[in-house]
């Protein structure tokens, strides 16, 4: 039997030693994207300067774009961007949760595979392809057949009022809800996956009929699960750039109405920031991303709060 | 034995050093960033002048005038690119005299989709602006049914669309609405982007084109070049003198030679709305931004060579690929000014 002194050494020149270096690098890592973070926000806090100066808080409440004579405010782009967003994935959470639940529960095998498979190809393809589909394609089609429809029977709302021109906060929202579509699919999909088969069983044997299943053991188990799953496809729904840009119409105005075009922060940027006039229109473009940051992080912030109320009033239900 | 496996090593990398820095000095590299209007055309004359004289390398990076604007100023790049002349901050800004060097010129085209109504609208500049403006709302409003008589216009709204990205070609269709519209000039002004009063916006000119066509009753502005590639349906515009002129390579041309006579020796110079029966009305040189005190001996004399050839020689390639050449007059203006290049 070797001593204490003994194990401590070989300890030290074999395992430890080791474990300290993982340890090390691991951190290392871990800490280099917040640093990467707190970088990105002391650059863009200073580059946002100038604008925060001249305009303060009134920036995001402002409505006002004007270049030529200098004067920015964020409060329609914030609105496009928020609005497209929660819309879009209140169209796709319930598309997306239904399909996973098809190809895991319903679906014959191989023909759940191949759906998995296709909806996983709808996430590879390039944003600009969708833009281009949504402003040849989709847009005229709305144009034609959607908003004309929308207009005729739910005219008498809000929001569906004004002219069918095909791009506009709609047809933003339907490509969002294309985009994140795949998503929110494949993560609740392997979430669903994850529900070991005697809890399933189990509900079956207590007579559960095949719904009855999927409501009380399926879902509830992964639901803090497919909830992950939303708060991805919202990050990518906030952040989406091009598709939006050439679908939304680009107006930086504030109308309850679907049909009329929008704007959204992420396309700002990407229109306005390579050819900016004046040093005051580049820092007011640099405090648009700085409050893109930040209504990602709330909504982030958010969802989790969300996620950890579900997960805590459950504890002692169904998963112990 | 580790040692002579090192210095093995060492001899190697300095062997491929030497090499790699012997290859680069035999070539001399300039660059440069800029405008993405002419760059089809710059990319084809490096190419081209690449044969000429091989021993000097072009790099451009078509990155955006404003772009080019900053990096001339910083002295990252050897010259600049810029749809937009500087002004006279921007020039003090500059830590030497920038000259600006006229390359060709561009136009921007009125386009519409109007179903039953093909080629050849006519359009006053006036009411090109009311209808940027909202003011004229139908496509069959008197003010243009007039100038169209015989075309049956039809009792539509007017769909705007504009570019939403910041653009010279916004720059110079904003500068040439300034000109015909006092109420322009002062609601919106002129400006790679603007606040517009109506419309939607398209990103780039693909973004404006593709909504025109797959939209009836719009009308919108793309480039010149831009709207022939494409075949797109275009308005001839009513001049300074009142005559209606088609937009094409010679009556782009024709502003500039309009102009010659009151060319400032800087060529700062906007060529909307220039008198000339022939001349159209929204147009545009493009600059390229070059210090008149050159640091690098070679680099200077490289670029000088290459200005004269592209003055001569490419100004000929223009016009295959859809650009307005520089008049004659304005061309033989342009040669003093590169001699004026000291290196």
């Amino acid at each position: 039997m070797p001593s204490d002194a003994e194990t401590r050494r070989w300890k030290l020149e074999r395992g430890v030693s080791g474990d300290y270096i993982f340890k090390g690098v691991t951190v290392l890592f871990a800490f280099s994207i917040l640093v990467i973070l707190l970088l990105m926000i002391f650059e863009m806090v200073g580059e946002s300067l100038p604008s925060m100066r001249k305009f303060g808080w009134g920036f995001i409440a402002g409505r006002e774009w004007d270049a030529v004579q200098g004067i920015f405010g964020a409060l329609p782009y914030i609105y496009g961007s928020v609005v497209s967003s929660i819309l879009a994935l209140l169209i796709a959470t319930p598309l997306s949760v239904a399909t996973a639940v098809f190809i895991t529960e319903l679906a014959p095998n191989k023909f759940g595979g191949t759906v998995a498979a296709l909806v996983e190809l709808l996430a590879a393809i390039p944003s600009v392809i969708y833009g281009l589909w949504g402003v040849l394609v989709m847009a005229p089609w709305l144009q034609k057949t959607v908003q004309p429809f929308l207009m005729d029977h739910l005219g008498f709302l809000p929001f569906f009022k004004g002219a069918p021109y095909g791009v506009s906060m709609l047809a933003a929202v339907f490509i969002l809800v294309i985009m994140v579509l795949p998503i929110i699919t494949s993560i609740t999909k392997e979430v669903l996956l994850a529900v070991p088969q005697s809890q399933k069983e189990a509900a079956i044997a207590l007579g559960a009929t095949r719904w009855e299943m999927i409501r009380m053991a399926v879902l509830p188990y992964g639901r803090s699960g497919i909830l992950g799953a939303v708060i991805l496809g919202l990050g990518r729904a906030v952040g989406e750039t091009m598709a939006v840009t050439m679908v939304i119409g680009n107006n930086p105005q504030i109308s309850l109405s679907l049909l009329s075009p929008a704007y959204t922060m992420p396309s700002v940027i990407a229109n306005e920031f390579a050819e900016t006039t004046s040093t005051l229109h580049a820092s007011a473009l640099m405090e648009i991303g700085l409050i893109l940051l930040v209504v990602t992080l709330i909504i982030n912030a958010l969802a989790r709060l969300l996620l950890w109320s579900v997960t805590r009033e459950r504890k002692g239900g169904s998963r112990g | 034995m580790f040692n002579t496996i090192r210095n093995g090593i060492l001899a190697l990398a300095v062997l491929a050093t030497t090499a790699l820095s012997g290859q680069a000095s035999a070539e001399t590299l300039i660059n440069g960033a800029g405008a993405t209007f002419p760059y089809p055309l710059y990319s084809k004359w490096f190419a081209e002048y690449a044969k000429v004289d091989p021993t000097v390398k072009f790099n451009y990076q078509s990155i955006g005038s404003g772009g080019g604007i900053k990096q001339i100023t910083a002295q990252t790049v050897d010259f600049g690119a810029s749809d937009k002349f500087l002004s006279d901050e921007e020039l003090k800004a500059a830590p030497g005299k920038l000259l600006h060097i006229p390359t060709v010129m561009g136009a921007v085209v009125v386009t519409y989709n109007i179903p039953g109504v093909p080629k050849g609208l006519k359009l006053s500049s006036e009411d090109v602006a009311d209808i940027f403006l909202g003011k004229i709302t139908k496509w069959n409003d008197p003010k243009i049914s007039n100038d169209n008589p015989g075309v049956k216009l039809p009792d539509k709204p007017i769909i705007v669309v504009h570019r939403s990205d910041g653009s010279g070609t916004t720059s110079i269709f904003t500068d040439y609405l300034s000109g015909v519209s006092a109420e322009w000039a002062q609601k919106v002004g002129k400006g790679a982007s603007v606040k517009w009063p109506i419309g939607l916006g398209g990103k780039g000119n693909e973004g404006v084109a593709g909504q025109v066509k797959t939209t009836g009753y719009t009308i919108g502005y793309v480039e010149l070049a831009y709207a022939f590639e494409n075949k797109l349906p275009y308005a001839s515009l009513k001049n300074k003198s009142g005559t209606f002129v088609e937009p094409t390579i010679k009556s782009t041309s024709a502003a500039a030679a309009a102009a010659a006579k009151n060319m400032p020796a800087d060529y700062r110079i906007s060529l909307v709305n220039q008198p000339g029966k022939d001349a159209y009305p929204i147009v545009g040189f493009t600059w390229l931004l070059i210090y008149e005190q050159q640091k690098d001996k070679t680099k200077g004399k490289k670029m000088v060579e290459f200005l004269n050839w592209e003055l001569k020689k490419g100004q000929k390639m223009a016009s295959a690929i859809l650009y307005a050449p520089l008049p004659e007059n304005v061309a033989k203006m342009v040669e003093k000014t590169i001699k004026s290049i000291k290196y």
